[in-house]
């Protein structure tokens, strides 16, 4: 028998108390993975390449200001600025208030939005047909798929914040990198209905040359209309998102202080399983230092043995988290929090590690008492 | 015959390390748990309080909140003329056309920008709110610092929360929005509603500043009692011609706490997820407990003792275990009781601050949680305890 093949063995000898650990590992580990996943999406993930170049200009004072759309002409002229399409929140209501029913509906120019939003796909001929069409409206393939959508369908959106309903005919389906839930329409059919919305806006988008130029063109078309009735703020389409999330309220914290419970959990749950089991070999530990085991191989035994054990609670939670979040992320009514999001492989190997680390400094005391203890005494324990 | 409960005691004294480790896990179990209960009674608390029934706001028809669009400002004498409007001690209508606007301020504490609803109100607004009482008949509305804001200035009053959280909202301090300075010359408590997280200044003073003349967003009444209330409610929906809508103000705040959905379904998801990792812990200490007790069990048996009383004994121990560990949770949240927080709002897009509120409710909850984890966790091995065979438990 090998030393290897001791401690997998003896990492299992007592199988329903292995078992319950692996379980209780697995179930933290399960949540730690999907907190991690959701930090990783919101505050480190950078999104995509196209995401990377593209820029939200905004009004100053906050997202429920309206721009005028006159700005958009001069945004173009700023130097880098490849294109520049409007945006404008319509919050209106699909069937009933029902969070199941919400989407975004954006109002906005089909002539240009896809030109700003380039990791989108849409087919040309429904591109084209949208563009001819007024009350038109192009839908993410992951919400035409929720509601049974087809292009030719009509829907009727009721307004909350704009006195009229939208009537819009779909033209064309589009897929985006990330699933937005999402459905744009041509602004002038609100223009048109509403005097107020004439010649206004709420954001723009806008898409820089290349990354690099991101900042220097937030600041220069900050300072474009910095003196105007209308100043504007204008920041990367992540620091813009981020922004959003800030508004919910102090998401970091709250993330942050439930992953330190679960792990500090584990650590207890790891820890007095390795207690227990290491008490109840004392005998056996004193017969292998007869044998001439030195302190390191003990000390080495057990915690590969705790090791071994977090491992595999670790790597069930992880497992079933990505089937988790996956489900999360496809299912109907769970709004925008889980939309898109996956467990990264840097997340999942972050992960185990972490049900490693655990596992190691659970046995580290119990293994260090029993690798110094005395033989006789050893022996003589009764347990 | 029943086995004494200081039998358990006893047994979790003898075996410490396990115990309190176990304890513990539990505990923390219950703190999670117990922190995010006292989350959602805190937001409930600030929105359920809020609103009083003799309010009735008035809405364009459509309107989701007061931050959705408005309505023209003609409509207004209509509106406050109508029978069962409250009257002043001079005699005019507590009626009042407003606005609610959002603007972006720093916080205090460097974290970030939050938004933050800035309303407009005419006088009537202020002596309409004048008149809500709390659930004692007390005023409710309280001036806690200088005085309210006059007609015609850029002055405003700042909710208590604002004045808490945001830097530049003293008595005397001045807050740059919109398009210029407005002077804070008051501080205000509304009693924990959530009219605590808003700026009030003068409904035209805003509207120019925000470019929205010749409208209002909402429309308050006062009722003089409640069947006016209901029927003022009813009069100004009905009307096809002015195409509005009126609602209880106490209805309002109803449908706003539905924003605390998602908190409580990741909050349960996670207290669920968490309680089940801990069950397992505990089953693994008292099947521990009860292999280390093998021959103790089998001599209670010769002795007398019934499988039933066994097997309620195991039980028991497990329950005291975790009631040990809700009580220790309970202990580790203490700290955080009253703690303010603030959360955003997709219907008004700003953020409502409300407080950790560690309620009687939420404690008895989080005991009776621990009690189903430990029970979870401690009837297998306790059944497995009493169904022992004495002879071969005799020579473990």
């Amino acid at each position: 028998m090998t030393l290897t093949r001791f401690v997998t063995k003896s990492a299992f000898r007592n199988r329903r108390r292995s078992l319950l650990t692996v379980l209780s590992i697995m179930f933290s580990l399960l949540l730690l993975t999907v907190m991690m996943t959701v930090w990783h999406s919101f505050y480190v993930d950078t999104g995509s390449a196209q995401s990377a170049s593209r820029l939200i200009a905004r009004h100053r004072v906050s997202l429920t200001n309206f721009l005028p759309a006159y700005y958009r002409e001069k945004i173009r002229a700023v130097p880098g600025v490849v294109a520049v399409a409007p945006t404008q929140w319509f919050g209106g209501l699909y069937k009933d208030e029902k969070p199941e029913n919400f989407f975004a509906q954006f109002g906005t120019d089909p002539e240009e939005i896809f030109k700003v939003m380039t990791d989108v796909k849409i087919p040309p001929d429904q591109l084209e047909a949208w563009q001819h069409d007024q009350a038109g409206a192009v839908v993410d393939s992951e919400l035409a798929k929720k509601f049974g959508w087809k292009i030719g369908d009509r829907i009727v959106v009721k307004g909350t914040i704009f006195p009229m309903n939208l009537e819009l005919t779909i033209r064309g389906i589009f897929t985006a990198p990330q699933p937005s839930l999402s459905v744009y329409f041509n602004w002038k059919y609100v223009e048109e209905a509403v005097s107020f919305a004439k010649g206004k806006t709420g954001t723009f988008g806008i898409l820089a040359d290349s990354p690099n130029d991101v900042p220097k063109i937030a600041a220069a078309v900050d300072a474009l209309f910095h003196n105007s009735p209308e100043p504007t703020k204008t920041e990367s389409e992540k620091a813009f998102q981020l922004d959003f999330i800030n508004s919910i309220g102090n998401v970091k914290a709250f993330i942050l202080s439930i992953c330190l419970a679960v792990v500090f959990a584990t650590l207890l749950v790891s820890a007095n399983t390795m207690a227990m089991s290491i008490r109840e070999r004392t005998r056996e530990v004193a017969v292998l230092k007869t044998i001439g085991f030195t302190r390191q191989t003990i000390l080495g035994f057990y915690v590969g043995e705790a090791v071994i054990v977090a491992l595999l609670g670790g790597l069930l939670g992880c497992l079933l988290a990505v089937g988790l979040v996956s489900g999360m992320a496809h299912a109907p009514g769970m709004g925008f929090f889980f939309l898109g999001m996956k467990v990264t492989f840097s997340t999942f190997v972050l992960a185990i590690f972490v049900a490693a680390a655990v596992g190691f400094l659970s046995a580290v005391i119990p293994a260090y008492h029993a690798a110094k203890l005395d033989i006789v005494e050893g022996l003589r324990y009764l347990g | 015959m029943v086995i004494p409960i200081s039998y358990n005691v006893r047994n979790l004294k003898l075996r410490k390390g396990l115990t309190v480790m176990t304890a513990l896990g539990i505990a923390l179990t219950v703190t999670t748990a117990v922190f995010l209960m006292a989350l959602l009674a805190g937001l409930d608390k600030a929105f359920m309080t809020s609103g009083d029934p003799l309010n009735i706001l008035v809405m364009r028809k459509g309107s989701t909140a007061e931050l959705s669009g408005g309505f023209d400002a003609n409509l207004f004498p209509t509106l406050k003329t109508l029978p069962g409007i409250a009257q002043d001690a001079q005699g005019d209508p507590l009626a009042s056309g407003e606005w609610v606007v959002v603007v972006v301020l720093p916080r205090k504490d460097g974290t970030g920008e939050v938004n933050v609803s800035v309303r407009g109100l005419m006088p009537g607004g202020l002596a309409l709110r004048e008149e809500e009482k709390d659930s004692k008949g007390r005023p409710r509305m309280k001036l806690l610092e200088g005085r309210w804001f006059s007609t015609g200035q850029r002055e405003v009053v700042v909710g208590k929360s604002i004045h808490d959280r945001f830097s530049g909202a003293n008595v005397g301090d001045t807050m740059d929005f919109a398009k210029g300075q407005w002077k804070v010359v008051g501080v205000f408590d509304s009693g924990g509603t959530a009219y605590d997280s808003e700026i009030w200044g003068d409904v035209n003073q805003i509207a120019v500043d925000f470019d929205r003349q010749g409208g209002y967003a909402s429309v308050y009444l006062r009722a003089t009692d409640p069947v006016s209330a209901d029927a003022l409610k009813n009069r100004v929906s009905d009307d096809q011609r002015l195409k509005l809508e009126g609602t209880l103000e106490t209805e309002y705040y109803e449908k706003q706490t539905s924003s605390g959905g998602a908190i409580k379904f990741i909050g349960t998801v996670v207290a669920i997820i968490m309680a089940i990792g801990s069950s397992f812990a505990a089953m693994n200490t008292m099947y521990a407990a009860v292999a280390y007790r093998t021959r103790e069990i089998a001599t209670l048996r010769i002795i007398g003792f019934s499988r039933p009383s066994i097997l309620t004994s195991f039980v028991l121990e497990a329950l005291l275990l975790s009631l040990l560990g809700a009580l220790v949770g309970i202990v580790l949240i203490l700290p955080f009781n009253g703690m303010t927080t603030g959360i955003g709002n997709s219907l008004t897009f700003s953020e409502t601050v409300f407080s950790l509120h560690l309620t009687a409710r939420v404690m008895i909850t989080a005991v009776v949680f621990a009690l189903v984890m430990g029970l979870a966790g401690g009837f297998a091995p306790a059944w497995h305890a009493a169904r022992q065979d004495i002879l071969t438990s005799l020579r473990a």
